[in-house]
């Protein structure tokens, strides 16, 4: 996202964010799916909502559609309550699946749900968009997953939403396919459509969107840019034996971005992990030293918790 | 597409709730196009009446009318009940398929969608209503003036949506595709018990029984026009019937709120 295009999106709506959302939480019976969520999205984003199944991402999104109710905290949308957004057809969402009914035709399907709206485009032009106007009389129990996906993306563009939630949108798509439709996504942002999408794909995330929000156990681990959340995960990390590491010169060696200190074992989080290694060897009496890669699916787990218990995530 | 940019700020919202002429056409359209549907809720009923309709004793005389007019109201009751309650049904079907979901983030309102649904039971009941009729005047046996012709109808119009929250309640405990199939029997079960398909003798322990079952009620109510006699405890029993499939139906819809 440029800032030419966030200032530009952001006068179209006179300031107000696209979500706003404070100090969120949801419960389900005893089971806290939400712990307090303190997010703001600003118009034309593309946002990826990262994280392992169970983490809060669906929760909060049926939050952000007025499908349920917050249990604490503050939700707004484009300046609206989320149901009064939706009635004015401000935002829409697809679902990976579900959400339609076999027995109607194609074109029956979104007229139907253009009929519900106060402004919608023309049938036909969204048929079209979605390139859908050659099955327009087929049944919808007819049709391959692919097509049915095309026409719930036909009905979610119906009313030009300002706000689009997708729910791991591209579950089952070749990589043509997902190119196509993520370059789609963004030539709509460009005129100040928000997008916010569920993944649990971190390379999805940092391919097509401009921020991605990591949340694990209901609440936001990390939120940045992709090479951010990508710089979190990079590097590998060094293990080494020392008598009387001094952390704080061992932290002033160039790329070494942590240090723990456990009695007389160090472990060294760095990027250039052999310049590290070859300073350990050389210039301090280091021993047992290993070096190990952190992967970006480690670096994730790790940031997201999902190789510890869950007793009470959902 | 329209290549300008999106201005929030001119969005309106629409009138009775996204209620519209166009969801009523595809729905009234839809239920049309099933073919289970047209037979079991129009085609048979109509059936029916030829069936137990040209009895030998047809012509005998029954409050305003004759026998043809009875068995032709209970056999309108029966389609339209039918009718109503496979309607019923596909709300319940249409929350298990996400529809209802979908339907959540268009600006319908949930209160227009069940003001939807309970008109198109009613315009299908009546639709049901007229066949069966219209069968009784091509036959041309039913004989009972024309203001009770119409007030048994509408009568049976209105005792329909006892079966609507029927269908409702029962496509909640017997999802999908199979709650026709327990709809079905369940009603035709009922419309003999509720002495809607043959005459059970008043008095008998037979009656008893019958008399506490949900088509009794109705039954008793909608041709009350043509026997010129309406009893309390059939009222009683359509009152309280009604009573407990919305309770039901609502009970059922509420413990399905968690996905939506």
């Amino acid at each position: 996202m440029t800032t030419e295009q966030l200032a530009l999106a952001g006068d179209t709506t006179q300031g107000s964010a696209a979500i706003s959302l404070r100090g969120v939480t949801k419960d389900f019976g005893s089971v806290r799916a939400v712990r307090g969520i303190d997010l703001d999205i600003r118009p034309g984003e593309i946002v990826a909502f990262l994280g392992p199944n169970g983490a809060g991402k669906t929760s909060t999104i049926d939050i952000v559609l007025g499908l349920s109710q917050p249990t604490q905290g503050r939700v707004e949308v484009l300046g609206h309550a989320p149901r009064q957004a939706i009635a004015r057809g401000l935002v829409s969402a697809v679902m990976q699946t579900g959400g339609l009914l076999k027995d109607l035709t194609v074109r029956e399907t979104v007229e139907y749900t253009a009929s519900l709206f106060a402004d919608t485009q023309p049938v036909d032009d969204v048929l079209a968009h979605a390139g859908i106007t050659g099955i327009a009389d087929r049944k919808v129990g007819k049709c391959s997953g692919g097509e049915q996906q095309r026409l719930r993306f036909a009905m979610a563009l119906l009313s030009d939403p300002a706000l689009l939630l997708l729910d791991e949108p591209t579950t089952g798509m070749d990589v043509e396919g997902r190119r196509a439709f993520w370059s789609a996504i963004r030539r709509d942002a460009q005129k100040g459509r928000t997008v916010l999408f569920a993944t649990h794909y971190l390379e999805e995330a940092d391919q097509y969107a401009d921020r991605i929000v990591l949340i694990s156990r209901g609440r936001i681990v990390a939120d940045g840019t992709g090479s951010e959340i990508k710089a979190l995960a990079a590097g590998r990390t060094i293990r080494a034996t020392l008598d009387r590491p001094d952390a704080d010169v061992l932290a002033r060696l160039d790329g070494v971005e942590s240090v723990e200190v456990r009695g007389d074992t160090v472990l060294l989080h760095a990027k250039d992990t052999d310049a590290v290694a070859r300073y350990l060897l050389t210039e301090t009496g280091a021993r047992d030293l290993e070096i190990t890669a952190r992967g970006i699916e480690d670096a994730f787990l790790t940031l997201t918790g999902a190789d510890e218990p869950q007793e009470d995530a959902r | 597409m329209s290549t300008t940019t999106i201005d929030p700020t001119t969005r309106r919202v629409p009138p009775f709730g996204g209620m519209n002429l166009t969801v009523l056409r595809i729905e009234l359209l839809r239920m049309l196009r099933n073919r289970r549907t047209v037979i079991f809720t129009l085609v048979f009923p109509a059936a029916l009446f030829f069936a137990f309709g040209s009895g030998s004793d047809w012509d005998q005389t029954v409050g305003h009318g004759n026998v043809a007019a009875y068995v032709m109201t209970s056999m309108a009751l029966y389609g339209a009940a039918l009718t109503a309650a496979s309607g019923g049904a596909m709300v319940a079907m249409e929350r298990a398929l996400g529809w209802s979901r979908q339907l959540r983030l268009t600006p319908l309102s949930p209160t227009a969608y069940i003001l939807m649904k309970a008109l198109l039971a009613l315009v299908l009941g009546a639709v049901a209503i007229s066949v069966v009729n219209l069968a009784g005047v091509v036959q041309g046996k039913p004989s009972m003036p024309l203001h009770v012709w119409v007030a048994c109808a509408v009568l049976t119009l209105v005792c329909t949506l006892v079966f609507a929250a029927l269908g409702v309640f029962v496509g909640y405990l017997v999802p999908g595709e199979n709650a026709m199939q327990v709809l079905g029997p369940g009603l035709a079960l009922f419309s003999f018990l509720g002495n809607v398909f043959i005459p059970i003798t008043e008095g008998s322990t037979m009656w008893h029984v019958a008399s506490l079952t949900p088509m009794f009620g109705v039954a008793e109510v909608s041709r009350a026009p043509l026997t010129g006699d309406l009893p309390w405890y059939a009222v009683l029993n359509a009152v309280v019937w009604f009573a407990i499939f919305v309770a039901g139906a609502a009970w059922r819809m509420s413990k399905d709120t968690a996905r939506v």
